[in-house]
Parts: C-alpha cells; structure tokens; sequence
C-alpha cells in the first residue's frame, strides 16, 4: 500500500512536468495549428535560466591565498561571492541559495523575449506550410538551441541545487497516519507540484475570465470567423505563443534541481508530451492536464519491482502502450471534441 | 620513319577507366598490403594516429578532454612542451623524436557514443587518413564495436576509457589493448573497503544501466560483496535513457536493503546519485545501521555534476590528479600548465595509452601491427601514474593497482571532489584470463590481423 501511494506521489511529480510541456504544447496547437518540436528546447532553456542566473549571482572576485595552493602548487584562488561583498556573507549567501526561485524572475521575461521572437521571427512563416515542413523546421531549431546550449556549458549535466531549507524529505506517511518513514518524499518534488497546479490553474483562468482568452479560445474555435469580426487574431496568437513558451520555461526553470540540466533534457521530454497530447485529445487543453497526470502515474506504478517482474520492460513501454489503447478506443483521445483538428 | 599512334577504341577506354578507378579509388586499406601490413607508412616522414572521441552527445566533455591528453601525448612524443610522462616512463625507447623518426600527426573522428558512427569514424580515419593505430573511448559498446573492426582490418586499437569486463574478456581481441581497469577489478577493489567501513552484514540493492557495461558492473559487485557477506536483495535494470529515477528509488525505501549500489555512468549517474539523496536516504536507518550508497565506477567529470551529493559515497577509479607519484605529477603538470585545469582519468588513460603505442613500436622497430602486439604483450612497466603495470598477453588487459575514493566533504578547490581512500594492490584484482566473468575458457584473443 505505501509503495502505491508513494508511486502516486510520484507520478503526480513527473506528471507535473508532463502536464505543463503539453499544455503549452496545445496552447500552440490549438491556436497557430503549429505542431512546435522546439517545446521541449523552450523547456530545457527555462532550466539553463535558472543555471545561469545562479552562476551570475555567483560571480566573484578571485582573491589568491597564499596560505593554500592550487592543483599546480601555485597560490590557490578564492572566489568570493559580490553578493556577500555587496549585501554581506549572510544575505550574499542568503540570495545564492535561493537563486533558483530568483531565476523565475528573469526567467519569465526572457521567456516572452524568445517566445515573440520564434514565433514572429520563424514560425510564422510556416503557418500555410504542411505540418511536415513544421516538424522538420521546428525539430531543427530544437537541434540548434540544444548545441548553443552545450557549447556555452558543455555536455554534463549541470548541478543546481534547491533552497538548502528545501532540500530533503517530507515524511507523507505520518501525515496520512502511516509508520514514520514508510512514505517519504522530497520537499522540492512537492513544491514543484504545487507551482504545476497554480501554474495551471492560472493559465485555465486566464483563458476563461479574461476578455482576451474569450477571444483566444473564440479563435480556437473558429479563427476565420473571429477574424471577419475586425479582431486581430494574429497578434493575440503570438501572445498566447509566448505565454506557451512561458509556460514551458518557467516549468524548466523550476526543474533544474530535480534534475541537473543538460542540453538534451528537452529532447527527453519531447516525444512524452506529444503522446501525453495525442492521448489527451489534440486541441483539448483538459485533456493535456489530465494525460499528463494520468500517464505520469502509470510510469511510476509500472516502474515498480512487482510490476516489473511479471512483466519485464513494461516500464519502458507503458506511455506508448496506453496510447495505442486510447487510439484504438477512443481515437480523438481522451478529452477531443468531434471536429477539432480535423479538418 | 613513322610512329604509329595508338588509338583509344572503346574496349580500351574501359579498361584505362577500370584500371584507374582501381588504383586511385580502391582505399589505402587495400593498396597498403602490397607493403606487407595495413596502412604501413613506408618511407614517409610522418605517420599518422586516429583518435576517435566522442566529440558530441553526453559524453562529449569527456571526449573533449581526452581529445587534449592525445594532443599533449602527440606534443611530448614529437620533443615539445616538457616531455610529461617521457620523463618519468620505465621504458627509455622514446627520445621525443616521434616514433620511429616520423614525426607523429593524427586525425580525429567523432564517436557520438554510438557503436555505428564510431565505426564509420574509424573506418574513414583508417582507409582515408591511413591512420596506423586507432584510440579513445567513453563507452565500452563503442570500444567493443571499434575494436572488432581493427581487428577485421588489421589495426591496432588502443582503448580509452571502457571499464566494462568484456572489452579485454569475451569479445577480447589479439589487436585490441586495454590499459584502463574493468569491473571486475572494482568489485574486487571496492569490496573490502565496503566492509570495513559499512560491516559485512548489509543487504545490498542495485539499480543498474540496462547495457553491456551495467551487466558485467552489477555481476562483478554483487559476486564480491556477496562473497564477503552481504546479501543481494535485490537488482533491478534501468533504461539508459531514463533522466528521473525518483520511481526506482521509491522501492528502496520500501525494500529491507540498507546499501544503495547505483551501477550507473555519466548522466545517470548524476541523477539517480541526486534522486536517491533527495529521497532522503543517506539520512535513513535501516536494520539499525545508517543506510548508504555506492557507486562503483567514479569520473571525476561526473561527480563534478552531481555536486555536494556525492560527499562521502565511495566509488573506485583508474587514476586521479591528487595522485603523488612521479608519473601523476608530471602529467598533471604538462597538462595543468596547458589547459588550467587537472586532467580526467579519461585523459589520463588516453594519453599514457598513446605512449604506450609509441614505445611498443620503437621497441618493435615496426609498425607492423603484429610485431607491435607482441612487443606489448606482457611488458610490464612504471612512472606512468599506477605503479608497476603489466600488459598480460593472455587477454592485454593492463593489470596495476587499483583506487578506491569516496566523495571529499570539504573540498579545497572545484577539482578538489574525491579523495582517495585506498591504493588497492595489483594482486588483490588479479583473476584468471579464462574467469567466468570474462567470458570463460571460451574467451581467446584469436590470432593478430596484420592488415
């Protein structure tokens, strides 16, 4: 029993990830029609804010103390922080710590920069091309960021810790009246849910309650239409083009400590959140949430040993396996409506 | 009197093409056997080495450090720089004056850790470039696949960094040697430290790589601890290509075991390494003892992008830069003064392995690959950073002592991450050449392929 809750858990966890990739994923596609390979890149650059505003917070000043030496034998070189020089050791310290969190600052803004950029820049000129051409043109930009990437920080991954008040676990099991220790889990996977949710839920009411998502979601529906009505659909598009990218960098972003970013962790991503789509229902932005948890979920629970061993490398292909299921039953997918994406 | 010109009729013309295409097109493979052996370099002033890295896809800084120890090997064999490890090498053959007189120069080809692309790369370098010996490494699928080719073409290939059991055990080849250590030395390494730091009493849980190299690590881990106690509770495979291992971790802590063995490299070291200390599970008792974690095979590279996790987890290793011998110090030396910054054991490895091809064919006299096999075949030597090492005919796998390290917790310096905390001795990691681990008695080089 504990081990299924704490596959849960954990698939709510992964599922997070998977929820926000795809919900941008079909923001996109369900406004532009563009099927976007770069999403996993928007991703993956979202983490490599948050290590790059942590190394810029880490700047320093190389002090040589003679007391120590170096690999060489040479006086060793101390980086002292300017933020602890700036602000003093304990709040210098205070705001490295908290870099990660810091970064969604910067993060946010330099989403929206790219976002506007791809899209006026490269994407709109594939709006009336096959979604073939689409594919082929945004995979090679995703190919393209990735080696930027890589060459500014190399092939490893790169380590970037959580708040140090965030780091370790948070025994579930108590809470939920369990022994102590029987369900663990860490604090910045919880975290990391919690901001999916409200990120989400956020994205949901922008979209619901605001004039201009009443507009968006009109021109999901019917773009020609909404156009005939004197709106500029377009640049509302773009707008919602960079929100997706926002999304999608902000859930990179706050990622890096789960796993050190590397310059192939979009790519990782990518293909899951396009079965993560298909599954849910090509257009249906519910459906994305929904499959993202629920497909989340099944990758755990199929990851565990007794599962495993009744049916080896199950935990390699169950994603792929509920998909072909869900298509071969319900082939719009779990939340597609008739008429969408059909045409 | 007149001369009667030839005419160019059809059939002729034909011919000429055919003959010609033969001669300028048929790669330097097969003309070069007119010589007696493969890419033999003749009178020409230089000869030219393949080092062939991954240069792209995870493992490309690795590759990119290796790349410079060859460069640094390449500057110190043709008499620049200050000569690192020439100084303080066992055997005297080589004067900086390249090898056998050539100057030496090298081509270089990118593995992109894959067994296809790593093949073609040394296919090219060999036929086009006529590459004389072909080295590097950073996977041993990719190192078994590249010397299974040199061993067709009649090549010799020196591996770079492969630690798997079956690179010198069942899929050895006469033409292929290995200087870097293997699995089941790390076992053997590792074990006794285990025990003496963690008791004999624990329950082992392995998460393992599902390729070559995790299968021949577990096997050997799990037979070496077990050997001295510990039970094996359980051994569970991991896709390569998973990035969260939060879902093979959960069942650790739900399973009875109190050690964690992550046979994991690279990138997956990283983030199964971080995982399970996010879990918590350094700070866990289990059975009434601190739970703890191993990872057999450490690369400094890698530790460095699990940062403060790896504090305290014992792994081994070939060599580390902290290292004070003669030979480690005046390679760190050449290459700290080059580069800025201590060289991999990867770099290691790659660059003494370079050398060792140069001395075996001053010794040789050759470049003969056959006579350069048997030059190397059990020659034993020093002053290259692991203390006395031999090169053992029977499978040319390099025997010497082994490291065994555990993550420093207060680092001096960022190069500054594991410390070591035993030189094991050569005879503790010494096995059979017919060990099952290693294929067995079915296991043989085979014959050398002169091309």
């Amino acid at each position: 029993m504990e081990a299924i809750i704490l596959q849960i858990l954990d698939g709510l966890n992964k599922g997070s990830a998977y929820a926000l990739i795809a919900l941008g994923l079909t923001l996109i596609f369900g406004t532009l029609g563009v099927v976007n390979f770069a999403h996993g890149a928007l991703f993956m650059i979202g983490a490599f804010c948050a290590v790059t505003i942590s190394r810029v917070l880490s700047i320093s000043q190389i002090v040589l103390d003679e007391t120590r030496t170096d690999f060489l034998g040479k006086p060793l070189q101390v980086k002292v922080p300017y933020v602890d020089q700036w602000f003093g050791p304990e709040m210098g310290q205070l705001i490295v710590d908290w870099s990660v969190p810091i970064s969604l600052l910067v993060t946010i803004p330099i989403m929206i920069i790219i976002g506007i950029t791809m899209e006026r820049g490269l994407i709109k000129h594939f709006y009336k091309r096959p979604h073939a051409d689409q594919i082929l043109v945004t995979f090679g930009l995703a190919i393209v960021l990735g080696e930027v990437i890589k060459y500014f920080y190399g092939a490893n991954p790169v380590p970037t810790p959580a708040p140090s008040a965030f780091v370790g676990s948070l025994d579930v099991g108590v809470l939920i009246g369990l022994d102590p220790f029987t369900v663990v889990y860490p604090y910045w996977r919880l975290i990391y849910f919690g901001f999916a949710a409200i990120i989400i839920t956020a994205v949901f009411a922008f979209l619901q309650f605001t004039t201009f998502g009443m507009v968006v979601r009109a021109g999901m529906q019917d773009r020609e239409t909404v156009g005939l009505l004197g709106i500029n659909i377009d640049r509302k598009f773009t707008i919602m083009f960079a929100i997706a990218a926002c999304v999608a960098g902000v859930a990179g972003a706050m990622y890096a400590p789960i796993n050190a970013p590397n310059y192939n962790m979009g790519m990782d991503f990518l293909v899951l959140s396009f079965v993560v789509v298909v599954v849910g229902g090509m257009g249906s932005l519910g459906g994305a949430v929904l499959s993202g948890f629920l497909l989340g979920i099944l990758q755990s629970l199929a990851s565990m040993t007794e599962v495993i061993d009744i049916a080896p490398g199950i935990n390699q292909v169950i994603i792929y396996l509920v998909a072909i299921i869900v298509l071969l039953t319900r082939p719009r997918g779990l939340m597609g409506r008739r008429g969408v994406m059909e045409d | 009197m007149t001369k009667k010109t030839p005419e160019l009729n059809r059939r002729g013309f034909i011919k000429a093409t055919a003959a010609g295409a033969l001669v300028t097109g048929a790669p330097t493979i097969f003309t070069s056997k007119a010589y007696g052996y493969a890419n033999d370099p003749g009178s020409a002033s230089s000869v030219t080495l393949g080092f062939n890295v991954p240069q792209s896809g995870p493992y490309a800084d690795e590759g990119a450090d290796e790349l410079r120890a060859y460069e640094l090997a390449v500057e110190h064999l043709n008499g620049g720089g200050d000569g690192g490890m020439l100084n303080t090498f066992s055997s005297k053959a080589l004067s900086g004056a390249g090898i056998l007189g050539k100057e030496v120069k090298y081509v270089t080809g990118d593995t992109q850790t894959k067994s296809d692309a790593a093949r073609a790369s040394a296919r090219s370098m060999i036929e086009k470039d006529g590459a004389v010996m072909i080295t590097g490494g950073s996977s041993s699928g990719v190192a078994v696949a590249v010397q299974a080719l040199c061993q067709e073409v009649g090549i010799i290939f020196m591996a770079g960094l492969t630690h798997s059991n079956d690179t010198t055990g069942k899929d050895r080849k006469a033409n292929g040697f290995r200087h870097f250590f293997n699995s089941y030395m790390s076992g053997a390494a590792l074990a006794p430290v285990l025990g003496n730091a963690y008791g004999k009493d624990r329950k082992a849980y392995h998460l393992t790589a599902d390729y070559n190299w995790g299968y021949t690590t577990e096997e050997a881990v799990t037979q070496a601890t077990e050997a001295m106690g510990w039970e094996t509770v359980n051994t569970v495979k991991t896709p390569l290509k998973e990035t969260d291992f939060s879902s093979y971790i959960a069942p650790v802590l739900q399973s009875d075991a109190d050690v964690l063995v992550l046979n994991h490299y690279g990138g997956n070291m990283v983030n199964s390494l971080t995982n399970a200390v996010q879990f918590g599970l350094r700070d866990k008792m289990v059975n009434g003892k601190q739970f703890e974690i191993v990872v057999p095979l450490y690369s400094r590279l890698m530790a460095k992008g699990a940062g403060a996790n790896v504090k305290g987890i014992y792994g081994s290793t070939n060599w580390h830069w902290s290292l004070t011998d003669e030979g480690s110090k005046a390679f760190v030396k050449s290459f700290g003064e080059k580069y800025g910054f201590p060289p991999s054991q990867a770099a290691h490895t790659c660059y003494v392995q370079t050398l060792l091809y140069a001395d075996a064919c001053e010794r040789a006299g050759s470049f003969d690959p056959c006579a350069v096999v048997e030059a190397l075949e059990g020659f034993e030597f020093d002053g290259m950073g692991n203390g006395k090492t031999l090169y053992r005919a029977e499978d040319h796998q390099c025997f010497k002592d082994v490291l065994v390290v555990k993550g420093k917790e207060n680092p001096d310096n960022e190069f500054d991450l594991l410390e070591v905390v035993e030189v094991t001795p050569v005879d503790q990691v010494m096995y059979e050449p017919n060990h099952p681990q290693m294929g067995g008695a079915e296991a043989t080089l085979g014959s050398c392929n002169a091309g």
